[in-house]
């Protein structure tokens, strides 16, 4: 490990970590659950389209639902026995709403299907890496469940720099990847050497808060030539992706832009590991590590859950109260969302699920804002909470974009510390969602117009054919000549409005929040 | 099972406004003591006249608003106003004067403009000036402090003062007992012509400011170092506040020492460490932003200081901070923090 300079980015907050109940604990394969629902979304983009139909028998790791165009990714069977149901499901989305699953029945054998393991991924090209990482299923584990191979090409022209590997976890309660980093050490430093094989990355920086100090020197120990384990300081959210880009490599992200443009790319220790195992052993993304624990858990721990498996049967095998819970939470306490039915079945991204919190959650009144400036401080990426709450309660949406609206990562460090317990948080993702669907509604309405336009042109030039034919029949006479001048006119009109508003429209879709 | 849907973040801060509020009132403590000891109990009845006068006034405004009672009395930011404008009252002061003082400043400076938070004026400060402005008489007459008064007035006599003007033993009355303070008669004497040096002698004073105002103002500071060790304040407003004072006091004290009161002089003697802490950083009405907060602090320095040097009034804390309020929507506009992933514009 060796000392190297740091950066910091202002704002962020120390959180009480609750991470000692769960931290200690080895990782724990849970039990097979007698039926697996898997979601035919669990990433970013498009969902999967299936493959299999009811009755259908599925070995482990077969693919039962392929990705539909480029940005998606294929689910598989995480193990083996009978489609029973393809229908909509709970699943873990903020929504509550329900969508479409894959549901095996499984057979208790775990029986693998074809498994094509790669001998040396340096003799391969990294198009057909991947390529592999693609089909493998894998998407980020840190969360936003992006489709990795995706964030494995460098584009035309290489020109990535640095590898990232986020093993940071800045959240109270969850020690999921610290878990993994200090058990599978070896696969996460194998895997990162495989991600800057695809991406021909110069070198690669492991970022890990300095609370997990035993993760680090395991990782350390097994990190090879190019690779380097750096220690940052523990503040939320130096997990978050552009601010741990920044206190590694001093850089900032532009606010449009991808970690990419500044010869960045970052991605978790979980993804790391996953395709190792792609790789390696060819074994598509079928489980994932994640932490349960929270208030009503009698036994807080980091387990390796298949794909698919229903949340219930989680809680239940860690002893926990379901009566006591008041909320249920997946992912972490401060950017984290709560679930409705615990049917829902882990996913991709599910990295926590906490049953309970340790504080008093009763969200106290809402005060009217004293205007501390406490947010202001608080935020990371150095926004006026204040003024875009101002703003987003008076509906001014136009200001809200003025004052960056679409910059904030949600992260609720202003909630957090707001004394007036304003959810301020609620109030950007309101603004943000009646932005876009103003958007929306505009888009529908310029394709509403183009479509009368096209209407109207195609009527007018059927008149016009209408009377070229009169034309032709007839002798030509003065007042039908005059009509058909009169359309020619009309036509003419038509066009010059049309070319009018084509040019309106390129105006009126520039970026909206253009600096 | 299932669950209610709540939005994140899930996690809260204990500190509340009212624990805010009471931690305020906590770090005044020091000062209080230190008022009362060296003024009497003229401190303390002005302080229990203006507090039960400010319940009073947000109650009767709650209600006539509409507001939910329980949840804005108990906030505390009543009693805060009602303290801060009690600690700017000349011990003693007849009884209306904290009555109307406060009145005025919950109902006209905070309800009126939407009660808690939505108030642009301090309202402890637009009390004050009204006062001061009304009865000139009665906010300049003084109490001498403890080592200087020939007669100490006790609970009683102090109380027959206040509610009625004068004592019915000793026939003695608030007028009889009262004098300028430091500030006032360095202003008057410099005006005069009188070189600071002479001034300074007089038994008015004490080691470095007025007699008693020094240990006051020690009290003062130790409850705002401790605000900001509990980061109840940020250091922004007192720092740029007192620094810009003590840059203009120390200019010039340099140009010419004989016609100004030294910086340390300025610290001391009059209201500016109680301003600097607790009145300017008032989070309703000061900047919001960390660097809006320097511009802030430094307007109400200056301006203290000008007001001080050249003005029309011995103090001119009230008065800065009520002109730098009005400055407020523009410094924030022009001074957001830089925003993550944009260029310096
Ligand atoms: S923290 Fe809350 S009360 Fe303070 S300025 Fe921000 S929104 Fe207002
Ligand atoms: S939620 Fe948004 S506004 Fe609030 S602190 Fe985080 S980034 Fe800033």
């Amino acid at each position: 490990m060796k000392t190297r300079r740091l950066w910091s980015f202002s704002g962020g907050l120390k959180l009480p970590g609750h991470k000692n109940p769960s931290t200690p604990m080895p990782i724990v394969q849970a039990a097979l659950p007698k039926r697996l629902v898997l979601p035919l979304q669990q990433h970013i983009g498009e969902a999967a389209e299936p493959m299999v139909s009811i009755g259908d028998q599925v070995l482990k790791g077969q693919v039962i639902a392929t990705a539909q165009g480029y940005l998606s990714a294929p689910v598989h069977a995480s193990s083996s026995g009978q489609v029973v149901a393809l229908e909509n499901r709970p699943i873990p989305h903020p929504s509550g709403l329900s969508a479409p699953c894959i549901v095996i029945e499984t057979d208790g054998k775990d029986a693998w299907g074809e498994r094509h393991p790669v001998e040396n991924y340096r003799q391969i090209d990294p198009s057909h890496l991947r390529n592999l990482i693609r089909q493998a299923g894998i998407v980020g584990l840190g969360g936003a469940g992006f489709p990795t191979f995706i964030k494995l090409n460098p584009g035309p022209q290489p020109k990535v720099k640095t590898l990232i590997l986020n093993g940071a976890e800045c959240e109270p309660y969850i020690t999921c990847d610290e878990a993994l980093m200090r058990e599978r050490a070896e696969e996460i430093i194998q895997g990162a050497a495989i991600m800057a094989h695809a991406l021909n990355a110069y070198h690669c920086l492991i970022g890990i808060e300095d609370d997990k100090p035993e993760a680090c020197t395991v990782l350390a120990a097994a990190a090879a030539e190019g690779i380097e384990v750096v220690p940052i300081p523990t503040r939320y959210p130096a997990g978050g992706e552009k601010q741990l880009i920044k206190v590694l490599t001093g850089q900032e992200v532009p606010s449009n832009g991808l970690p990419i443009d500044i010869g960045v790319v970052c991605h978790n220790v979980g993804t790391a590991a996953a395709v190792y195992r792609a790789i390696h052993r060819g074994e598509p993304l079928l489980s994932r590590i994640m932490t349960v624990a929270g208030k009503a858990v009698a036994h807080p721990g980091n387990l390796e859950v298949l794909l698919g498996t229903p949340i219930r049967h989680l809680l239940a095998q860690q002893g926990a109260n379901i009566q006591s819970i008041d909320r249920l939470i997946m992912g972490g306490p401060m950017m984290g969302f709560t679930l409705h039915d615990d049917g829902a079945p882990v996913i991709k991204t599910t990295n926590c699920l906490l049953a309970g919190l340790h504080e008093d959650t009763r969200q106290p009144p809402a005060m009217p804002c004293i205007r501390c400036g406490a947010c202001v401080e608080a935020c990371p990426v150095g926004l006026l909470p204040q003024q875009l709450y101002w703003h987003a309660r008076a509906k001014e949406l136009d200001k809200t974009q003025d004052y960056h609206l679409f910059d904030c990562i949600e992260c609720g460090c202003c909630a957090y510390v707001c004394p007036s317990h304003i959810p301020l948080v609620q109030y950007y993702r309101y603004a943000k969602s009646e932005i876009w669907t103003q958007e929306q509604e505009r888009e529908k309405a310029d394709l509403a117009r183009q479509r009368h336009e096209f209407r109207q042109q195609r009527l007018a030039r059927e008149q016009q054919q209408k009377a070229a034919r009169q034309r032709a029949r007839k002798a030509p006479v003065t007042p039908s000549a005059s009509k058909a001048e009169k359309q020619a006119a009309i036509q003419a009109a038509v066009e010059r409005s049309q070319a009018k508003r084509a040019a309106q429209k390129t105006a009126e879709d520039e970026p909206f929040s253009s600096p | 099972m299932q669950f209610s849907l709540f939005s994140s973040p899930h996690l809260h801060q204990k500190n509340g406004v009212s624990q805010l509020m009471f931690q305020v009132i906590l770090a005044l403590l020091p000062g209080i003591a230190a008022y009362s000891w060296y003024f009497g109990y003229g401190v303390l009845i002005n302080i229990a006249l203006a507090v039960t006068t400010a319940l009073a006034s947000e109650a009767l405004m709650l209600r006539a608003r509409g507001q939910p009672l329980g949840l804005f009395l108990t906030d505390g930011s009543a009693v805060v106003t009602a303290v801060l404008l009690a600690l700017c009252l000349p011990p003693l002061a007849p009884w209306w004067v904290p009555v109307i003082g406060a009145a005025f400043a919950l109902i006209f400076a905070k309800h009126l403009y939407g009660g808690l938070g939505y108030n642009p004026f301090n309202p402890a400060m637009v009390g004050y000036v009204l006062l001061l402005i009304s009865f000139p008489k009665e906010m300049t007459a003084w109490l001498p402090a403890r080592e200087l008064a020939t007669h100490t007035v006790g609970l009683q006599e102090s109380l027959e003062l206040v509610f009625t003007g004068a004592t019915a033993v000793q026939g003695m009355t608030i007028d009889a007992l009262s004098g300028a303070t430091p500030l006032d008669y360095a202003k008057t004497q410099l005006g005069l012509g009188q070189p600071m040096a002479e001034i300074r002698v007089q038994p008015l004073f004490g080691i470095v400011g007025g007699q008693g105002w020094e240990w006051i103002n020690a009290g003062f500071l130790l409850g705002g170092l401790w605000l900001l060790y509990k980061r109840v304040i940020s250091w922004h407003i007192p720092l740029a506040m007192l620094g810009s004072l003590l840059i203009l006091a120390l200019c010039f004290q340099w140009l010419n020492p004989a016609g100004y009161p030294s910086a340390l002089f300025h610290l001391v003697s009059g209201g500016v460490l109680l301003g600097a802490f607790f009145i300017a950083t008032d989070p309703v009405t000061a900047a919001a932003t960390p660097r809006g907060r320097l511009f802030y602090g430094a307007g109400v320095g200056c301006l203290t200081y000008i007001i001080r040097t050249w003005g029309g009034y011995p103090d001119g804390v009230a008065f800065a901070v009520l002109l730098m309020n009005m400055t407020v929507p523009l410094i924030d506009y022009y001074t957001p923090p830089r925003v993550f992933g944009h260029n310096r514009h």
